[in-house]
Order: C-alpha cells, then structure tokens, then sequence
C-alpha cells in the first residue's frame, strides 16, 4: 500500500539523472515524433473545426481562413448546449454518490468488526466478475417495468456505486490508524461523525483519484445511456454526437466541430489539474 | 434510543455497520445480483417483450452454436484481444520505459502521450472515421496520394477495416497503459540498478533479470485489464460502422455489438441473454487463464 503511495507520487517527479546517455538524443527525437502522432488526431479534429468546406480536406492544419461559423452552426439549435449539460449533471452526480458510497462501505469494511465482513467484502467484489453488458438486458426490463426508461435516474441508477471503488477505498482505509478513530470515539465522536470529519479528511487523495475515475468514466460512457434514453432532450453528449454526426451523414467539417465541442471541455479540465489526473489515474489504476 | 445506549461499544459497532451497509447491499442486490440472475433465466427463455416469456430450455444456446454469424462475431472478438492487447502492451512498454529516462519536457511528453485517453471514445471514432474516408475527403489517403501512393480501402475492406478499427482504440488506451508502467518503474529501487552496473550486467540482461520481472504485476495488471477491454469492445465499432453496423459482412461485428442488435434491434430478448452469459464466461475464462499462465512463469 505505502509502496503504490511512494511509485504514484514519484511518478511526479523528472527522472533521476543517470550515468552518460548516448542515445539521449536520439531517444528524446523518437518520444517527441511518437508524442506528435499521439496527438495528431486532436490536432486535426480541431483544425478541421474551424476550417470552411473549400480547405477541409486539406493536410494544411492552420487554415488560411479561420472561422467559427462551424461552432455557431453546431450550437444554434441548443441540443449541444441540453446535451452537454445532460452529461454534466449526471456525471457529477453519479460520481458524488459513488464516491460516497464507496467510501462509506470502505470503511465499513475496513474499520467495523462484525460476523458476515468477509461474506459482504466478497460478495461486492465478485460483482467486478460481472460485465455491464450482461446486466443492461435485465435493466432495460427493469426500468421499463418501473418507469425509469427515457429518465436521468434511469441513466443513472447503475452507477451509483461501483465496487472497484469499495476495494479501493478499502485499501485506503487500511493506512488510516485506528488510534486515530479511537480518540475521536472518546471526544464523543458518533461513527457517521467519525468517518466523515476524521476518516474521510485522511485518504482525500484517494476520494479524489476515484472521483476522477468515476467521472470519466460516466462522461464517456455510450452504451447504457444508449439503450435507455429514446427522446433527444435526454441523451447524453456521446448519444448525441452519434445522433448528430449519422444526421450530418459528409459534412464532416460539422460533425469535427461536434467532435471537438464534446473534447475540449476535458482539454481544459486536463491542462489544469494535469498532476493530480495523472497521479489520480496512476493511484486508482494501480490499486485496482 | 434506551435500547441503543445499553449496548456495549462492540455492538454499537455492529449496529453501526449495518447501518452503514443497509442501502449499499439493497443496491448490490437489486442492481447487480437480481439482473445477473434474472440474464441467466432469460437465457434459458424466449421472449420478445410483448408476449409470455416461454421456457425453452438450451435452445437459445444450441441456436447460438448453429449460428453462423456468432462463429464469425466470436473470431472477430478474439482478434481484437490478440492483436489489441499485445501491440498495446508492447508499445506502452517501449514508450513508458524510454520515457523514464528522458529529462528534457519529461512532463509535457507525458501529458501529450496520456491525452487521448481522456478524450471521448465516440468523439474519435469519428474523427478516425473521417481519416479512413476515401479521396479526396479523408486525411490518410489525401496523404497517400499526395506522395504518389496508391489508395487503400480501410473501412469498406472485409480484411482491413477490423485493424482500422482497432487501432483507435489502441491509441486511446495507450496512455494509461503508460502511465501504469512508468508507475511500475518507479517503484523498482535504483540500487538494484545500480549493483548490476557495479557488477557489469548488461543491458539486456538487466531487463530481463531486473525490471521485466519486478514489473510483473504491473504486466500482470495491465494484460488482465486490457484483454477486458478489448473483448468488451463496442463504442469504437457501432460509431465507425453506423450505416451498417459491424459490417462490411460482418467482418468487424464484435459480440457486444451482436447483443445490442439481437436485443434491440431484433428484440430477441433469450436469444441476448444467452449471448451475454457466453460473453461472461469468455470474460472469466481468458482472465483467469491469464492469471494462471502469468503468475506461474518462474
């Protein structure tokens, strides 16, 4: 545990200076080719965004006429800005909730003695054996019969917690000393108190690792929200980008601006907290 | 409340973890274990959401063994696995462990490697899918062209458009697979390193004898994961292929996609079901193969 802590936060650091390289530059040349091509599809996706039809299928990325007439097009009738929003709101919610939940079993897990511990931790984690796809059948059914087709809860409700996230938390939650809780116990601390001011405070860097993880997640998720949504108010933006792009059928300059108004909001998100996605990722990927 | 006070510290911790784990086990019991029983019962029934669900008992399964197109599906699937995950280990490798030891923009490298994770996976199925177009609209065959080369048919093509596809979905998973890895590097002390210098080991020999099997859950890990992955493989195909899903003839339909179709298009609710039970235990088979055959490498 303490060994993952160490590699995911040393990952932030350059690399320790070796003896003499001779490949250095060589090596350094490759990586920033390979860096580029890793790239290149963002790049012309947002180039081929703010080209007119006349250049777009040129290798040329600054277009000699840039123009945002695209993105006007692409946002005049609202149903970006719906489903945008749609995607926001359900991905903030479903990880508000997974990350509560799964800490909350975490430390149930972790912290609390009691007969049927290990009955529940197995069961919960045999769930991971499970693949979505063979669950969205029964919850189709599911949600026709109770009504929650064509809904946000509907969209939602699979993922309101998610048991990679309780055995993360629940590792977590071994580094957290129990002389800790135990004082708290003393200055009359009730156990919800406990976990949530002294517990959860201890392994912030984990709640926020899942929560990143949980997050993009739910943003790019297609398949459930593709199944369980039938009116365009509801769809989520990977819905609707397949929606709009089979709609727009060659106009490929259009459905680029699609394309890059559904990617540059995580562009943004990522440049700024560049360190804490990476580490984040790191943290949950190698725990898990 | 008298009833709650009377008990001693241990039982109010009892009390407590249940308390805590109540709607946390309605929500597994309901959302994961009644659905993944209720998918093994229709898998032995036959029904189309309007009439009776009628017991059939194995014919959804014989049916499936009969059929063609699941033979076809089954070998697509596993070509994505077999290609997929050893191009994206290898390549992962190979980057992440030169990128260890790269100073200069070590940081940027990094981040534009891990980008295209983040992006969403429909986004660039489209974007992709504008690269394979033709000419004079698609970007690679535009680039064929203008250095003389001859043009190559990638979605439209029963033998190239199944690598077409699967080769975004290697490049968007790259860069957690890196990132995965340079963490495994790190994590291997450098005094192991340097004692084989000391000793004058080579190179190759400080890899294979050092890092490759100190790395080993970190292969362990990311084979398992990304095997998953690529057997899973659906949003990349259904965005790629939308005018004909899985086409051409089928040739790039992985089994995800054969069981949206059956039960949303065809609405042949037992048939699905069974394919989903046959996609679980390849799921399980080739995990814990993998598990085994890994683990017990010496």
């Amino acid at each position: 545990m303490s060994e993952i802590r160490v590699s995911s936060q040393s990952l932030m650091r350059k690399p320790a200076k070796g003896p003499r390289d001779p490949y250095a530059v060589l090596r350094w040349t490759l990586l920033a080719m390979g860096a580029i091509v890793m790239v290149m599809p963002i790049v012309y996706m947002l180039s081929a965004s703010i080209k007119y039809p006349f250049e777009m299928y040129d290798l040329n990325i600054i277009p000699t006429e840039p123009t945002f007439e695209n993105y006007t097009y692409v946002l005049s009738d609202g149903r970006f800005l719906r489903w945008f929003g749609n995607s926001l709101l359900i991905a903030t919610l479903t990880t508000i909730s997974a990350v509560f939940f799964d800490a909350l079993v975490g430390y149930a897990l972790c912290k609390f003695t009691f007969r049927g511990r290990t009955f529940v931790f197995i069961a919960i984690l045999s769930t991971l054996m499970i693949p979505t796809e063979m669950l969205v059948i029964p919850w189709y059914l599911m949600s026709k019969s109770l009504g929650w087709l064509d809904s946000y809860w509907g969209i939602m409700f699979p993922g309101v917690m998610t048991a990679f996230g309780t055995f993360l938390m629940k590792q977590f939650f071994e580094t957290v000393p129990d002389d800790f809780l135990e004082a708290a116990r003393i200055d009359g601390l009730n156990e919800f108190q406990i976990w949530w001011s002294v517990a959860l405070p201890l392994v912030a860097p984990a709640l926020s690792a899942l929560a990143i993880f949980v997050f993009l997640g739910n943003w790019t998720a297609f398949l459930w929200p593709l199944i369980v949504t039938n009116s365009q108010e509801l769809y989520t933006l990977p819905v609707g980008l397949t929606t709009f792009s089979v709609e727009q059928a060659v106009e490929w300059e259009l459905i680029m601006t699609g394309a890059a108004l559904a990617t540059i909001p995580t562009l943004i998100v990522f440049l700024i907290f560049q360190r804490y996605i990476i580490r984040g990722v790191a943290m949950a990927g190698l725990k898990g | 409340m008298s009833f709650y006070r009377n008990l001693s510290i241990r039982q109010k911790q009892v009390v407590w973890a249940w308390a805590f784990l109540a709607v946390p086990i309605l929500f597994y019991s309901v959302i994961r274990f009644y659905p993944t029983l209720n998918a093994i019962i229709l898998s032995f029934q036959s029904w189309n959401l309007l009439g009776p669900r009628e017991w059939v008992g194995a014919e959804n399964y014989i049916k499936l063994w009969h059929d063609p197109v699941f033979w076809k599906v089954f070998r697509n699937t596993f070509v994505y696995l077999i290609l997929g995950t050893p191009i994206s280990l290898v390549l992962s490798f190979v980057i992440a462990y030169q990128l260890d030891k790269t100073r200069l923009l070590h940081g940027t490298l990094r981040a534009l490697y891990f980008l295209p994770f983040l992006t969403s996976t429909v986004a660039m199925a489209w974007v992709w899918r504008w690269f394979y177009q033709p000419v004079p609209i698609g970007l690679f065959n535009n680039f064929l062209a203008s250095l003389g080369f001859a043009q190559v048919n990638f979605l439209n093509s029963t033998t190239n458009a199944l690598p077409a596809i699967l080769l975004p979905a290697i490049w968007a998973g790259l860069g957690f697979q890196i990132i995965i890895f340079m963490a495994g590097l790190r994590a291997i002390p450098t005094s192991y390193y340097e004692a084989a210098r000391i000793d004058g080991v080579s190179g190759w020999t400080i890899m294979s004898e050092i890092t490759l099997p100190l790395l080993k859950p970190t292969i362990v890990f990311l084979v398992v994961f990304s095997s998953i992955g690529f057997l899973r493989i659906f949003d990349q195909v259904f965005n790629m292929t939308t005018n004909n899903p899985g086409g051409p003839l089928d040739s790039t339909k992985p089994l995800v996609l054969m069981i949206y179709q059956t039960a949303f298009s065809s609405f042949d609710m037992g048939y699905a079901a069974a394919q989903t039970v046959v996609l679980f235990a390849i799921l399980l088979v080739v995990s814990l193969a993998q598990l085994r055959i890994l683990r017990d490498k010496p």
